[in-house]
C-alpha cells in the first residue's frame, strides 16, 4: 500500500531537539488533535460533506507531516484527493486504514515518549 | 548568524494555524529564535490580534475555519496601510492556482510543512532586511516631504516680504507691457518700474546669478535703492552706481546681476540705456527701423564704484517707438528636445514684425510657438516700453507714512556747487529732500522737482554751457549736442551755480521762493519773446519757449534779474489743495 514508513526518525529528532521539554506536550496534542480530526471525518463521511471531509484531511495532511508520521499523511493526501473529487465512495475504506495507521503511530510516539 | 544588529532585534510575530500542534511547533521554533510571538486558531482571531498588537511579521496558514487565511491577508494588508508587514503563508498546498491566490490576497512568499528550522530562519531574517528598508524609506519620504513643506512654506513667507520692498511700481502704466512669472523673484529676475518726480520713467530689469532664496535675496537691497532713489528724483545713472556699490557689498564672489537700466524721457524725446551683461536690447522705432543695445557693461556687483562705469547710451526716440530687453531665461527657453530660442530666434522674430501686432506680442508667440507649450514661461522676463506722449501712469501709491513731525516752516538755505561737480553731481535731489522736509510741499514732489530740474538744467546747458537748445530739434544736432555738452563740461573752471531756498508760512499755506543763480553770461531777457508775451522764441539761447512757459504754469511768478543769469521764482501751496501733483503726468 505505501512505502513510507510509520515515523520519520530524523524530523522527530529535529523535534524533540527544538521543544526540549515541551516534547511530551505536542505529542500529547498532536495525537488528540489527530483524535479529533479522524473524528470529524467520520461525522463528515456520515453528512456526505465531501467538501467539510478534504478541508479536515487537507489540515490531518499538514500536522501529520509536521509531526513526522509520513505513512498517516499520505493516507490523508488521498482521503483530501477522493474528497475533492467527490469520492466519497472509497472514503470509509480510507479512514480505516486512517485509522489503522493512526494506532500504529500512537503506539510507537508513546514509545518515544517512555524512552 | 551575523547579521545587522537592527536584524537581531526580536520581532513581534503573528502565527495562525487551526492546527494546535502545527502552531506549537512554530511557536516554539519562534521563540527559540527570539523572538515574540502571537498566536491565534483562525483568521478571525488573526486579524482582532494584528488590530491590537501591530505585529512586525504575519504567518498565516491558508485553510483555517470561521475565516481563511486568504480573507485574513486581505484584511490584514488593508489594516497595515503604508507600513510593509511580511505575510508568509504556511502550508502543504501544492497546486500553483491555490498559491497563486495566497499572493494575490497579499501574502509575500510561503512556508511548506514539515517546517525546516533553517528556512524559517532564513525567511524571517530576509523579510525582515525589507522590511527594514522600507522603514526606512518611508521614514526618508516623510522627512523630505516635510522639509519640502517647510521650504514651500519659507518661500511664501519670502514672497510676501519680497513683494512689499520689491513691488512691480508702475509697471502696469499703459505705456509698458511685460511678462514674468509670479515666482520669478526665485529665478532671480527682477524688473522694477518707477515714475520720476518730474515726470518719466525708470526701468531696472535684473537677473541674479543662481536660483531660489540666494537669487532672491539680492533682489531686496535692488529694490529699496531703486523705489527708493528714483522717488526723490536720481536719475539712472545716480541709482545704478548706488545698486552696483551695495551688491559688490554684499554679494559673495560669483554672484552677480546682469542688468539694465532705461531712463526715459518722454518731454525731451530721449532714452537712456545701460545694458550690463543682458541679451541685446532692442530700440523699434514706429518706422519699423530697429537698433540693437547690446550690453557695454559687466553685470552689476562685480567692478568697485571707482571702476565702474555708469555711462548712458542716449537715443533720441519719439512717440510709438518702443524699447524692449530681455533676460537671459528668454533666450534659453527650450523646446522638447532641448533646442533653444537663442538670439537667432529674436532676430527672426524681429524680422517679421508686423504693423499691426505689438512687438511685445510677436515676440511672446514666437517664443511660445518655439518651446511648443514645453515648461512655457517658466524662467523668461521680457518688457517692452514705448515712448508715449500722454504715458497715462498714476503716481505711485504713496508707501512712507506721513511724518507726525510738523517740520520746518521758516527757513532760508543757499547751495553752490562749482567747477567740475558741475559735471559730477546733480544737486536735485538733495534740494528735491531739503524741500520735502515741509509736509505741505511733499503732496507736490513732482511740481517742484519740475520746477527745480527746469532752472537747474537752463543754467547748466544754456546758462554755464551756452549750448544752444535748437540743436536738438534734429536727430544729427542731438548728438552733436550732448558731444558737445560733454566737451564743455570739462571747461567749466571759475563757474558755479546757486540755488537759494526761502520757505516761509502764510495764512493758508505756504511760499516757497527759488532763486537760481549761474555763472554764464545770460540773456537779454527784456527782449526775448517768451519771456515777455509766451510766443514761442526764435534762435534764442536760452530758456526754449516749453520750458518758460512750464515754470510759469507752475509757479506764481517767475522773474529775471541781472543779466538774465538770476531767476527768482515764487511757488505757493495751500492747505486745500496739498492733494493736487500734476506735476507728474507729463505733457
Amino acid at each position: 500500500m505505501s512505502d513510507k514508513p510509520h515515523l520519520d526518525e530524523e524530523a522527530l529528532a529535529e523535534l524533540q531537539d527544538v521543544m526540549e521539554d515541551e516534547f511530551e506536550v505536542l505529542i500529547q496534542t498532536y495525537l488528540a488533535d489527530s483524535r479529533d480530526r479522524i473524528r470529524s471525518l467520520r461525522e463528515a463521511l456520515e453528512e456526505n460533506d465531501s467538501d467539510a471531509f478534504t478541508k479536515t484531511a487537507h489540515s490531518f495532511k499538514g500536522s501529520c507531516i509536521n509531526i513526522g508520521a509520513p505513512r498517516l499523511g499520505e493516507l490523508s493526501l488521498n482521503a483530501e484527493k477522493a474528497g475533492k473529487d467527490s469520492r466519497l465512495k472509497e472514503a470509509p475504506a480510507l479512514l480505516d486504514a486512517i485509522d489503522a495507521e493512526f494506532h500504529q503511530v500512537a503506539e510507537r510516539l508513546q514509545g518515544l515518549l517512555v524512552r | 548568524m551575523d547579521d545587522a544588529v537592527a536584524e537581531q532585534s526580536p520581532l513581534r510575530i503573528l502565527i495562525a494555524d487551526d492546527s494546535d500542534s502545527d502552531r506549537l511547533i512554530l511557536k516554539t521554533l519562534l521563540k527559540r529564535l527570539g523572538h515574540e510571538v502571537l498566536d491565534a486558531s483562525n483568521g478571525l482571531d488573526a486579524v482582532s490580534l494584528f488590530q491590537q498588537e501591530m505585529p512586525d511579521l504575519v504567518l498565516l496558514d491558508a485553510l483555517m475555519p470561521v475565516m481563511d487565511g486568504m480573507e485574513a491577508a486581505r484584511q490584514i494588508k488593508s489594516l497595515a496601510g503604508e507600513r510593509l508587514v511580511p505575510l508568509i503563508f504556511l502550508t502543504s498546498l501544492s497546486e500553483a492556482g491555490a498559491l497563486a491566490r495566497c499572493l494575490e490576497a497579499g501574502g509575500d512568499d510561503f512556508l511548506g510543512k514539515p517546517y525546516n528550522r533553517t528556512i524559517i530562519e532564513a525567511k524571517i531574517n530576509a523579510f525582515n532586511r525589507m522590511r527594514l528598508m522600507h522603514q526606512t524609506l518611508s521614514d526618508q519620504r516623510d522627512l523630505i516631504r516635510e522639509r519640502n513643506r517647510q521650504l514651500t512654506e519659507e518661500q511664501e513667507i519670502a514672497k510676501r516680504v519680497f513683494d512689499n520692498v520689491a513691488h512691480s511700481g508702475c509697471l502696469d502704466a499703459s505705456n509698458i507691457r511685460y511678462h514674468a512669472s509670479p515666482q520669478s523673484i526665485f529665478n532671480g529676475d527682477v524688473l522694477f518700474a518707477s515714475p520720476r518726480p518730474a515726470g518719466g520713467m525708470l526701468i531696472f530689469m535684473g537677473d541674479f546669478t543662481g536660483h531660489g532664496l540666494p537669487a532672491a535675496i539680492g533682489a531686496m537691497p535692488v529694490a529699496e535703492i531703486f523705489y527708493g532713489m528714483a522717488s526723490k528724483g536720481f536719475n539712472g545713472q545716480d541709482v545704478l552706481r548706488e545698486i552696483n556699490q551695495k551688491l559688490t557689498r554684499i554679494l559673495p564672489t560669483g554672484m552677480f546681476c546682469c542688468g539694465a537700466m532705461i531712463e526715459a524721457d518722454f518731454k525731451l524725446n530721449q532714452v537712456q540705456v545701460w545694458n550690463g551683461g543682458l541679451p541685446d536690447g532692442w530700440l523699434i522705432r514706429s518706422s519699423g527701423d530697429r537698433q540693437a543695445l547690446p550690453s557695454q557693461h559687466l553685470p552689476l556687483g562685480i567692478l568697485a564704484p571707482d571702476q565702474f562705469n555708469a555711462e548712458f547710451e542716449r537715443l533720441g526716440a519719439g512717440p510709438g517707438d518702443r524699447l524692449m530687453m530681455m533676460t537671459d531665461g528668454f533666450l534659453e527657453s527650450a523646446d522638447r528636445a532641448g533646442n533653444v530660442f537663442g538670439e537667432q530666434g529674436v532676430i527672426d522674430a524681429l524680422a517679421h514684425l508686423d504693423h499691426s501686432e505689438h512687438p511685445f506680442d510677436t515676440m511672446m508667440s514666437a517664443v511660445h510657438r518655439f518651446t511648443g507649450g514645453f515648461k512655457d514661461g517658466d524662467d523668461l522676463t521680457l518688457c517692452c516700453l514705448e515712448m508715449s506722449a500722454q504715458a497715462g501712469f498714476s503716481p505711485l501709491p504713496d508707501r512712507t507714512a506721513p511724518s507726525a513731525l510738523a517740520g520746518p516752516a521758516e527757513w532760508r538755505c543757499s547751495y553752490e556747487i562749482r567747477e567740475q561737480t558741475l559735471g559730477e553731481f546733480s544737486p536735485l535731489p538733495l534740494l528735491l529732500h531739503i524741500c520735502m522736509e515741509v509736509p505741505g510741499l511733499r503732496r507736490r514732489s513732482g511740481e517742484i522737482y519740475t520746477l527745480l530740474a527746469e532752472l537747474y538744467n537752463n543754467a547748466l546747458e544754456h546758462g554755464v554751457l551756452e549750448l544752444p537748445s535748437e540743436w536738438k530739434h534734429s536727430p544729427e544736432g542731438f548728438g552733436r549736442y550732448y558731444l558737445e555738452r560733454k566737451r564743455r563740461l570739462g571747461y567749466v573752471e571759475g563757474h558755479y551755480i546757486r540755488f537759494t531756498l526761502h520757505h516761509s508760512l502764510k495764512p493758508d499755506g505756504g511760499r516757497l521762493r527759488v532763486v537760481c543763480e549761474d555763472s554764464g553770461r545770460g540773456f537779454d531777457f527784456r527782449n526775448h519773446p517768451s519771456a515777455t508775451s509766451g510766443a514761442p522764441p526764435e534762435g534764442s539761447k536760452r530758456y526754449a519757449g516749453r520750458g518758460l512757459q512750464l515754470l510759469k504754469r507752475l509757479s506764481e511768478s517767475v522773474r529775471f534779474h541781472e543779466q538774465g543769469n538770476h531767476v527768482e521764482i515764487v511757488y505757493d501751496w495751500h492747505f486745500s489743495g496739498a492733494a493736487v501733483n500734476q506735476g507728474d503726468v507729463a505733457r
